[in-house]
C-alpha cells in the first residue's frame, strides 16, 4: 500500500512547503539580519554617533538582498536557518556588548 | 556557478519580480513621468503666463497666505524657477480633505484664484512612492517592492550568464524567445541605471524602513537623533503670543549672499506667532546631494538664527545617493537619459510579466489565469490612467469644489476601468483594445488641450511657446507608440498551436 507521503498531492505540497521555508528566511530572517547589523555597526563605528547612524542605515541596503540570494542558494533550508539565525546572534552580541554609545 | 544554484536564482528572479511586479510597473511609470514633474505642473495650469524672479515671487506669496492663512502651523514654500513659474505652497488646512493644501500660486499676485485646482505634476511624484495609500503603508509598501526589485535585478544578473552577448542579440516574432531578449536587452542596455535608482530609492524611504541605527545609538531619545543628523533644522516652540512677521525680502537677500546663488525653498513655522522661524535653502538643483544650505531667521526681526551647510562624510554619502534618485541636478540631457532609461526599466517589468506566461504556456491554472488577466489592466492601465488624469485636467470644470482631488479620482477610475476590461474581455482582445484606446486617449490629448487653453500645437511652436511644443510632440511618440504596439498585437498569430484560450500575443 502506497502510503500519504508517496503521492503526488505530498510531493506539490512539500514543494510549495519548502519555498515558503526560503522565502520566510529570505524576508523575516533578512529582515533581523540587517537590523542586527544596523545595530552592530551603527556602535561599532569608529565615527561620531550620527555618523555611525547614518552609515550602518546605508550598509543595510546590503544586506537583504544578500540574504535572501542565499536563502534560495543554499543546498539545504537547514544550513540557512542555522548560518542566519547564527549571524544575527553573533552581531546582536556585538551590539549588546559594545552598548549604547554615550 | 553550479546548475543548481543558477537554477535557485532564477526561481528567486521569477518570484522577486512576480510578487509586486504589477505594482512595481506603476511605480517605475509614475517615476518616469516625475522626472518631468515641473513641466508636466505648468502644462496642467495652463492659465499661468507671467513669470516672476523668485525672491519677488516669495513676497507675493506671502502676502497672500498672510491673508488667507494666517493660522496655519506652517507655510512651505518652493520659488519657481527656470523649470515652473508658480510658486508651490504648501500648508495645513482643516477644511482640506486630508488636513493639508498642495498648491500653486500666481507668482506675481501669489494668489491661487485665478489657476485651476491640479496637484499637477506633484501627483505623480507623491503617488511614485505613497501610492495613494494612508500613510505609512503606501510607503512601506514602495520600500518592500523596491527591495524584491533589487533582488530581481540581482538575482538576475546571476542567471544571465552571457550578459555581453546578449546585448546585441534581439530575434523578433519568435514567441518565448523574442520576449525574453527584449526582457534582456531593456534590462542590460541600462542595468547601471536600474541597480543605482532601485538602490538609491531604497535610501529615500531608509528612515522609515531602518529605524534601528537612532534606536542603537539613541536609545529613545530620537528627537536628538534627528537633531544631531540635521542640525540645520532650528525649531522653536511657539510663544502662544501673536507677532507679525517681518518684511521677507531682506531675508532673502541675505541668505541668497551667503548662498552666493539662488533661493529653493523657504518655509515659514508658526508665521503669525511671536516666535515665528524663517528658513531659507537654495536651490536643489544646484547640487548633486539632495542637501540644501539652509538660513534661519527669527520671523520677527529678521536676525539670523542659524545656518547650516552639511559637510560630514556620510551624511553628503548619504544626501548624494538621495539626490541621485530625485535627479533634481539634472540638466537637460541627463534628465532625458532618465526618462529613456525609465522607461526602459518599465519595459523591462512588463516583458518579465509577460515572460512569466510565456515559460508556463499551456498552463491553464487559475494563478496563470489571474496573472494573465492582471498583466493586462496593469501595464496597459497604467498610461491610461495618467492620459486620463490629463484629459481630467482639461475637461473638469473650473470651479469644481475639491477639483484636485476629482483628477486623482479620474486617474484611479480609468486604471480600475482598464482593469476590469483585463478580467471581462478574452486577454488578447484586451490588449488591443486598451493600446488602441492609450492610442487615441494620447493623440487627441494635443488638439483637446489646444481647443480649450489655446496653447499648443502649432501656435506653440510658432509662438516659441517650448513646454507646450515639448509637451504635445512627447505625447504624439506616445500615441504612435501605442499604435503600433495594438497593431502589431493585432497582426500577430500565436505561432505555437497548442492552447490558444489565454494565451498571451507574442
Amino acid at each position: 500500500m502506497r502510503s500519504v507521503f508517496q503521492t503526488k498531492r505530498f510531493a506539490w505540497l512539500r514543494k510549495r512547503a519548502a519555498f515558503a521555508v526560503r522565502l520566510f528566511f529570505a524576508s523575516v530572517g533578512g529582515y533581523l539580519l540587517a537590523v542586527a547589523a544596523v545595530f552592530a555597526f551603527a556602535r561599532g563605528l569608529p565615527l561620531s554617533r550620527a555618523e555611525a547612524m547614518t552609515t550602518a542605515s546605508l550598509l543595510s541596503i546590503l544586506v537583504m538582498p544578500a540574504a535572501a540570494i542565499w536563502a534560495f542558494a543554499a543546498a539545504r533550508a537547514r544550513t540557512v536557518l542555522w548560518s542566519v539565525a547564527g549571524l544575527t546572534g553573533l552581531l546582536a552580541l556585538v551590539a549588546w556588548l559594545l552598548g549604547q554609545p554615550a | 556557478m553550479s546548475r543548481g544554484f543558477r537554477q535557485s536564482m532564477s526561481g528567486l528572479h521569477t518570484w522577486s519580480g512576480l510578487l509586486l511586479g504589477w505594482l512595481l510597473f506603476a511605480i517605475v511609470l509614475s517615476g518616469t513621468a516625475t522626472v518631468f514633474r515641473s513641466e508636466i505642473s505648468g502644462w496642467m495650469r495652463p492659465e499661468v503666463t507671467a513669470s516672476a524672479p523668485p525672491d519677488g515671487a516669495i513676497v507675493a506669496a506671502i502676502g497672500w497666505l498672510s491673508s488667507a492663512h494666517p493660522k496655519a502651523a506652517g507655510w512651505y514654500l518652493a520659488a519657481p524657477d527656470e523649470r515652473l513659474s508658480t510658486t508651490q505652497a504648501v500648508f495645513d488646512d482643516t477644511t482640506a480633505p486630508n488636513g493639508y493644501r498642495d498648491i500653486a500660486l500666481d507668482p506675481v499676485s501669489g494668489s491661487p484664484d485665478a489657476i485651476r485646482g491640479t496637484l499637477g505634476g506633484e501627483f505623480l511624484y507623491r503617488f511614485h512612492f505613497e501610492l495613494q495609500i494612508p500613510y505609512p503603508w503606501g510607503r512601506l509598501l514602495a520600500s518592500a517592492a523596491a527591495v524584491l526589485m533589487l533582488i530581481a535585478l540581482i538575482s538576475g544578473i546571476i542567471i544571465h550568464a552571457r550578459i555581453f552577448k546578449d546585448f546585441f542579440t534581439l530575434r523578433p516574432g519568435k514567441g518565448k524567445r523574442s520576449w525574453l531578449d527584449a526582457h534582456n536587452v531593456l534590462g542590460v542596455l541600462a542595468l547601471p541605471f536600474h541597480l543605482m535608482i532601485t538602490a538609491t530609492g531604497i535610501v529615500t524611504l531608509l528612515a522609515m524602513t531602518m529605524p534601528w541605527a537612532a534606536v542603537a545609538n539613541y536609545g529613545d531619545d530620537l528627537a536628538k537623533a534627528f537633531a544631531e543628523q540635521s542640525p540645520g533644522l532650528v525649531s522653536r516652540d511657539a510663544a502662544g503670543t501673536p507677532g507679525t512677521l517681518a518684511p521677507i525680502a531682506p531675508m532673502l537677500a541675505e541668505a541668497e549672499r551667503r548662498f552666493a546663488g539662488r533661493i529653493g525653498r523657504v518655509s515659514i513655522a508658526n508665521p503669525g506667532d511671536a516666535n515665528s522661524v524663517v528658513t531659507v535653502a537654495n536651490h536643489d538643483g544646484d547640487q548633486l546631494a539632495y542637501a540644501a544650505s539652509t538660513v534661519s531667521f527669527a520671523g520677527t526681526t529678521g536676525r539670523v538664527i542659524g545656518a547650516y551647510t552639511e559637510a560630514r562624510p556620510a551624511q553628503q554619502t548619504y544626501a548624494v545617493l538621495y539626490g541621485l534618485h530625485m535627479g533634481r541636478f539634472a540638466p537637460w540631457v541627463s534628465r532625458w537619459l532618465y526618462c529613456l532609461c525609465g522607461l526602459a526599466l518599465a519595459g523591462t517589468i512588463a516583458t518579465g510579466l509577460v515572460l512569466w506566461l510565456q515559460a508556463r504556456q499551456g498552463a491553464d491554472g487559475f494563478g496563470h489565469r489571474l496573472v494573465a488577466r492582471l498583466n493586462v489592466g496593469a501595464v496597459a492601465g497604467q498610461p491610461i490612467a495618467m492620459l486620463a488624469f490629463f484629459w481630467g485636467n482639461r475637461l473638469l470644470p473650473f470651479g469644481l469644489a475639491e477639483r484636485a482631488a476629482a483628477e486623482v479620482s479620474v486617474f484611479f477610475l480609468a486604471w480600475g476601468a482598464a482593469i476590469l476590461v483585463g478580467f471581462v474581455r478574452p486577454v488578447r482582445r484586451a490588449w488591443i483594445e486598451l493600446f488602441w484606446i492609450a492610442a487615441a486617449g494620447a493623440g487627441l490629448l494635443p488638439f483637446v488641450s489646444f481647443a480649450l487653453t489655446g496653447r499648443g500645437l502649432w501656435a506653440a511652436v510658432l509662438g516659441g511657446d517650448r513646454l507646450f511644443w515639448g509637451f504635445d510632440l512627447m505625447v504624439f511618440a506616445f500615441a504612435l507608440s501605442f499604435a503600433t504596439i495594438a497593431r502589431r498585437l493585432a497582426a500577430h498569430r500565436t505561432p505555437a498551436p497548442r492552447r490558444r484560450r489565454n494565451t498571451m500575443p507574442a
